[in-house]
C-alpha cells in the first residue's frame, strides 16, 4: 500500500520545499503556477514557516534575497512575465553569491503571451536570468516525482556552490497529476559562516553585498566565480539517456518535450529505426558529454522544443557540428504531438526524405 | 443510481470532480434525453470539462462553458447561460464546479435558486491520497470552507480516492474506511465509489455503488 501520493507537479515542488527545510515562501500569482504560492497559503502557516504574498514579483524576490543573508533555505515561484520582472533580482543574488531556489513554470510569449506550457525561457534560464557574467544552476524535471526530487536537489547544490538554483518547469508540468513518494532523507544544510545572523561581540560583521568599489576587485570575484562554475560544469551535470546503446538517430529533449519523444521513440523502434533520447536535466550546466559521444555515432540529431529552437544552439556546441541538428517544435502553447516527432525521425533516418 | 434534476459536483482540486461529472452525465444520458453539463471552473486553467466537448456533442449532451474556458483569457469568467441551469427545468444537469472554497465562491450567485427548487445533490468528491485530505478531518475541513463559500450544504459523498494511473484495487479497497469515517462524521451518506474502468471488474461485488469512470485525458 502505498505511501505514495497524488500531487500536482506545483504542489510536489512546494511540499518537497518544506521537506527540504525551506521555511520561507514569497510570491505573487500567475497562471500556470499558482498552485504552488496556494499550497504554501495553506501549509506554512500550520508548520511555524513564513508565507508571503508580495505586493509584486519584484518585492518577492528581493524578499529571498533578505531570506537568503541570513542563510535559510527560501524560494519563490513565477511564470514567464514574472520572472522577467524578478531579473534584477536574480542578478543581485548571483552578484552577492546568496543561495536560492526560483521556479519557472513556464508559459507562451514573449510578452504576456498565454497561459499554455512553453519552454521558451531556455535562453533566459541559462544564458543570463539578468545582466552581467553569472549562470543559475537550471534543472528542468519530466515528471511529477521529478518536480519534487530536483526542488530538493536545488536546494543542496544552491547551498554547495552558493548560487540560484532554478525549476525550470512548464505548465504542463506544474499542472499534471501523477503518485509522488516524498521520503527523503535530507542532509542538513551547511555551514553559512558568511551570513548575517548577528555577530554576538564575538566576530566582525557579515556583509552581504554585490556593490564593489574597486574594479581590481570586482574582476577578482568574476574570476573566482567563474572557476566555481567550472567545476559545477564538472561534476554537475546530469542527463538520462534512453535507448542510446544502438541509436543512428539521436533525439534530445527536456520536460514534457522528452515524454512525447519517448512515445515517438518507442514508435518508431517498433518500425526498425534505431533511434534514442538523450534527456538534459540540468541545463545549465548543459551535459556536453553524451553529444560529444552521440555526435560519433549517430547521423543526425533531433532537438525537440516548445521554443523556435534554444537548446538547439547548445547541442550544435557540445555536438562540435560534427552531424546535423535538426528542430522539431511546436510553440505559443501547443505541444508537439508523438506522431510529428515520428515524422521527424522517419525523414532523418530516410536521410532528409519522408 | 437515482439522481436529482441537477447535480453538484465539489471537493478539494485534484479531487477528480470534473471525471466523477462527465461520467455522471454521460450515466444520466442514456436515462433522460435533455441533459446538461456545466464547466464552472473559474480556477482550473488546464484540465476541465471543457477538454472533453467532441466526446459530449457525440453523446448528445449538451455543454455549459464559459468561450474563454480553454484559451489565453485567464479570467473567472462564467458561461452566459449558466442561468438556463435553474430557470428550464426541463434540463437534467451536472454542474461541475471549480476547487476548493474559490472554485465554490461561483456557485454563490446560482446556490437560492437551487435551494428554492430543492430538486438537487450536492456531491463532495473526496480522494484520500491527496496530501491535504488524508484523513477525514482534514476532508471535512474542506467541506466546511466550500459549504460557506457556495452557500449550499451537501447531501451526498463520492468516493474517488485513487492514485492516478497507478491505482490498484487494493487502494480503492483501503480508501473505504476513510469515506465511511467521513460519512460518520457529517452524517451525509456515500452515494457511490468511482473507479477508472480498468479496475470495475476486479471491484465489482466487494464494493457497493461502484461508479465505472472512463477517464478523459489530455497528454501522456
Amino acid at each position: 500500500m502505498a505511501d505514495k501520493v497524488l500531487m500536482k507537479g506545483n504542489e510536489a515542488i512546494a511540499e518537497a520545499a518544506i521537506k527540504a527545510g525551506c521555511m520561507h515562501y514569497f510570491g505573487y500569482p500567475i497562471t500556470p503556477q499558482t498552485e504552488i504560492a496556494a499550497y504554501m497559503a495553506k501549509r506554512m502557516p500550520k508548520i511555524g514557516g513564513v508565507f508571503l504574498q508580495a505586493e509584486s514579483e519584484i518585492a518577492a524576490i528581493n524578499m529571498v534575497y533578505g531570506v537568503a543573508s541570513t542563510g535559510h533555505r527560501v524560494m519563490t515561484s513565477s511564470s514567464s512575465p514574472g520572472v522577467s520582472l524578478k531579473s534584477e533580482g536574480l542578478s543581485y543574488l548571483a552578484g552577492a553569491d546568496l543561495p536560492s531556489l526560483i521556479v519557472n513554470v513556464q508559459r507562451g510569449g514573449p510578452g504576456l503571451g498565454g497561459i499554455q506550457p512553453s519552454q521558451s525561457d531556455y535562453y533566459q534560464a541559462t544564458k543570463g536570468g539578468g545582466h552581467g557574467d553569472f549562470h543559475m544552476i537550471v534543472l528542468a524535471p519530466a515528471s511529477v516525482q521529478e518536480m519534487a526530487d530536483l526542488t530538493v536537489k536545488g536546494f543542496e547544490l544552491a547551498d554547495k556552490y552558493r548560487m540560484t538554483s532554478m525549476i525550470l518547469a512548464d505548465g504542463t508540468m506544474g499542472q499534471m497529476m501523477e503518485p509522488v513518494s516524498l521520503d527523503y532523507d535530507i542532509a542538513p544544510a551547511p555551514e553559512k559562516p558568511w551570513a548575517t545572523t548577528g555577530t554576538k561581540m564575538e566576530r566582525e560583521h557579515n556583509i552581504v553585498n554585490s556593490l564593489f568599489l574597486s574594479p581590481e576587485k570586482l574582476e577578482q570575484i568574476n574570476f573566482e566565480r567563474f572557476e566555481k562554475y567550472k567545476a559545477i560544469e564538472e561534476n554537475e551535470a546530469m542527463y538520462e539517456e534512453y535507448m542510446m546503446e544502438d541509436a543512428e538517430i539521436c533525439v534530445c529533449a527536456f520536460g514534457i518535450a522528452a515524454r512525447v519523444a519517448k512515445n515517438a521513440i518507442n514508435e518508431a523502434r517498433k518500425q526498425g529505426i534505431k533511434v534514442g533520447l538523450i534527456r538534459p536535466i540540468t541545463l545549465w550546466p548543459f551535459p556536453s558529454a553524451p553529444f560529444k559521444k552521440a555526435a560519433a555515432q549517430v547521423k543526425e540529431i533531433i532537438s525537440v522544443e516548445l521554443s523556435m529552437g534554444q537548446m538547439i544552439d547548445d547541442i550544435k556546441l557540445a555536438s562540435e557540428c560534427k552531424v546535423p541538428v535538426t528542430l522539431c517544435n511546436r510553440v505559443g502553447g501547443m505541444i508537439p504531438s508523438p506522431e510529428q516527432v515520428l515524422e521527424a525521425i522517419v525523414k532523418a533516418n530516410n536521410g532528409g526524405a519522408l | 443510481m437515482e439522481y436529482k434534476r441537477i447535480t453538484l459536483l465539489c471537493g478539494h482540486y485534484g479531487s477528480g470532480k470534473t471525471n466523477v461529472a462527465l461520467n455522471i452525465a454521460y450515466r444520466l444520458k442514456q436515462q433522460t434525453d435533455n441533459v446538461a453539463i456545466a464547466d464552472l471552473d473559474i480556477v482550473n486553467p488546464y484540465f476541465r470539462t471543457k477538454d472533453s466537448k467532441e466526446e459530449l456533442k457525440n453523446r448528445g449532451i449538451k455543454l455549459i462553458a464559459s468561450e474563454y474556458a480553454g484559451t489565453n483569457v485567464d479570467i473567472p469568467a462564467m458561461p452566459q447561460e449558466m442561468y438556463s441551469l435553474t430557470d428550464d427545468t426541463s434540463i437534467t444537469a451536472v454542474i461541475d464546479v471549480g476547487g476548493d472554497d474559490r472554485g465554490a465562491l461561483a456557485l454563490g450567485r446560482i446556490a437560492p435558486k437551487i435551494v428554492e427548487e430543492n430538486n438537487y445533490e450536492m456531491l463532495l468528491v473526496i480522494n484520500k491520497f491527496r496530501p491535504l485530505t488524508p484523513d477525514a478531518e482534514s476532508t471535512i475541513e474542506v467541506l466546511r470552507e466550500i459549504e460557506a463559500a457556495g452557500k449550499i450544504k451537501f447531501t451526498a459523498i463520492v468516493n474517488n480516492s485513487n492514485l492516478g494511473a497507478e491505482t490498484t484495487a487494493e487502494d480503492v479497497i483501503g480508501s473505504v474506511d476513510y469515506a465511511n469515517r467521513v460519512s460518520q462524521l457529517t452524517g451525509l451518506p456515500v452515494k457511490c465509489t468511482s473507479v477508472n474502468e480498468s479496475l470495475y471488474s476486479e471491484l465489482e461485488g466487494k464494493i457497493e455503488n461502484l461508479l465505472p469512470l472512463k477517464l478523459q485525458t489530455k497528454i501522456n
